[in-house]
């Protein structure tokens, strides 16, 4: 036994990618239902789309790239379904370089499923570089940094536009953010216009953010692909997120029995040296 | 799916399998998409910045909207170049003072709000009562106090000092263990989403 965990200490790291890939080809193959308990601070930015009265405004900021698509799609998608389901005007933006493709794609797919027209129903501003700057011209008003939207049109000619000027006229906003955008929200957004801010993050960040839900800077945070699917399960959308959690729980499973195993023997490897005179 | 869509599609199935083949080892393949990745995204980037920056910033407005006050940032931009001179990078001193006096003023003072005044009234704010919320309170302020007291080597970790640290390491480490499973949350998310467009491609391809 102990010989098999002292082998294990020595094992090629390969092994385990292959054992987590092939882990992970499971739920491909035959999924299976998880269940979800829905945590407060996703539940608060549920609550702040649901209180919001049919025509009030919701800002959404989409902050993401290819990259990190694999966690941040699945809650874009429901809080947009949410927004429009609840008939909201959305103002949506993203201050990611990588990210305007996507964002005209999930609004375009989320619009056309609710039949909300753009410049009507809602307006994508489109991309421009340097957050900090963005987000403060944007606190004056949405036509400095953008006077017009992404397809060119200008913000003064779109109804959804007309007496829309700041941060101010709308009800609060939700940045879903794989980067360091998050931060630039909270100092140049809530702290220098004092808005309403939530976090949709990676689930890498999500630990480092959640200081500032307990100060109140934000009220909620939608961490990873855990909280997608817990945004999906509180607004009955099964999406990406819900669909991906069979996935999250046998890869969860094989890394535990990884760090079990590779623990034990590292304790058992410890306990030998010592009986033998070596250091600890 | 079209044909097109296969097509693309089996170009993406590709470049995903080359960079999951580093896994195994360094190899050409990898080699390959990763410099292509990077190729793509620079092109790609330099165009967005050249259309959102140069053409709506310096272009339009001071040849054809005729707002000749753009000609000040553009020649503040300009200066900047001359850092590639060795006799004229003295005048790039002047944009940077500019950038960073604007920078300093903007930033300063939300900066300290955001993440000393903001966190340290969170910290001792709630009040400590005898229910849940009271205990959590403590606990924030003790494991704030304790991870600090590692962080402090001004004076000897001995006695009271010395049990603080040790608890603050403990803190830090929850707090590390936290963001290790978040981590690996979002790790596997990554290739959770490529295992599922390789299988929904190979059931395009060959049926399913």
């Amino acid at each position: 036994m102990r010989d098999f965990l002292e082998k294990m200490m020595l094992i090629d790291r390969r092994w385990i990618y292959l054992a987590i890939g092939l882990a992970v080809i499971i739920p491909a193959i035959k999924s299976f239902h998880v269940p979800v308990a829905v945590s407060p601070e996703v539940r608060k930015v549920y609550d702040f789309v649901d209180d919001a009265k049919p025509g009030e405004y919701i800002f959404l900021c989409f902050d993401y790239n290819p990259s990190t698509m694999a966690e941040m799609n699945p809650m874009a998608y429901a809080i947009l379904n949410q927004a429009f389901n609840k008939d909201l005007k959305v103002i949506l933006v993203t201050l990611d370089q990588f990210g305007a493709g996507m964002v005209e794609e999930i609004a375009t797919r989320v619009a056309a499923n609710h039949k909300k027209v753009l410049g009507e129903d809602y307006c994508f501003l489109g991309y421009r570089p340097y957050p900090a700057i963005v987000i403060l011209a944007m606190g004056i008003d949405f036509r400095v940094p953008f006077p017009a939207d992404y397809y060119g049109t200008p913000l003064d000619s779109m109804s959804v536009m007309q007496g829309i000027k700041n941060f101010y006229d709308v009800k609060g906003v939700i940045e879903i953010t794989g980067g360091s955008t998050a931060d630039f929200w909270i100092i140049y957004g809530n702290g220098r216009y004092d808005f309403p801010l939530a976090l949709g993050l990676t689930g890498v960040m999500s630990a480092d953010y959640y200081q500032y839900l307990q100060s109140g800077q934000i009220f909620g945070i939608i961490p990873g692909v855990k909280g997608a699917a817990e945004y999906e399960t509180i607004v009955i959308f099964p999406g990406e997120g819900m669909a991906r959690m069979p996935y999250q729980v046998i890869a969860h499973i094989v890394i535990l029995l990884f760090i079990i195993i590779s623990n034990v023997a590292y304790f058992a490897s410890r306990k030998k040296k010592g009986k033998l005179g070596g250091g600890v | 799916m079209t044909t097109g869509q296969l097509i693309l599609n089996g170009i993406a199935a590709f470049l995903t399998l080359c960079i999951f083949s580093f896994l195994y080892k360094d190899n050409p393949f990898y080699k390959f998409a990763e410099r292509l990745v990077a190729g793509v995204a620079t092109g790609y980037w330099t165009m967005l910045l050249y259309h959102t920056n140069f053409t709506d910033k310096v272009i339009e407005p001071i040849f054809i909207n005729g707002q000749y006050h753009y000609i000040i940032p553009a020649v503040l931009g300009i200066m900047m170049w001359t850092r590639f001179s060795r006799k004229w990078s003295w005048i790039s001193r002047y944009p940077i003072a500019f950038y960073i006096g604007i920078g300093s003023g903007v930033s300063i003072t939300v900066y300290l709000y955001t993440y000393l005044f903001k966190q340290l009234q969170a910290t001792i704010s709630t009040p400590l009562t005898l229910d849940l919320a009271g205990l959590n309170a403590l606990i924030i302020v003790i494991a704030v106090l304790s991870a600090l007291i590692y962080f402090f080597f001004s004076s000897a970790h001995k006695g009271i000092f010395n049990v603080a640290s040790r608890f603050g390491i403990y803190v830090i480490m929850i707090g590390f263990g936290a963001g290790f499973g978040l981590t690996v949350m979002g790790r596997v998310a990554l290739l959770v989403q490529r295992i599922i467009f390789l299988r929904d491609y190979i059931v395009a391809l060959f049926g399913g």
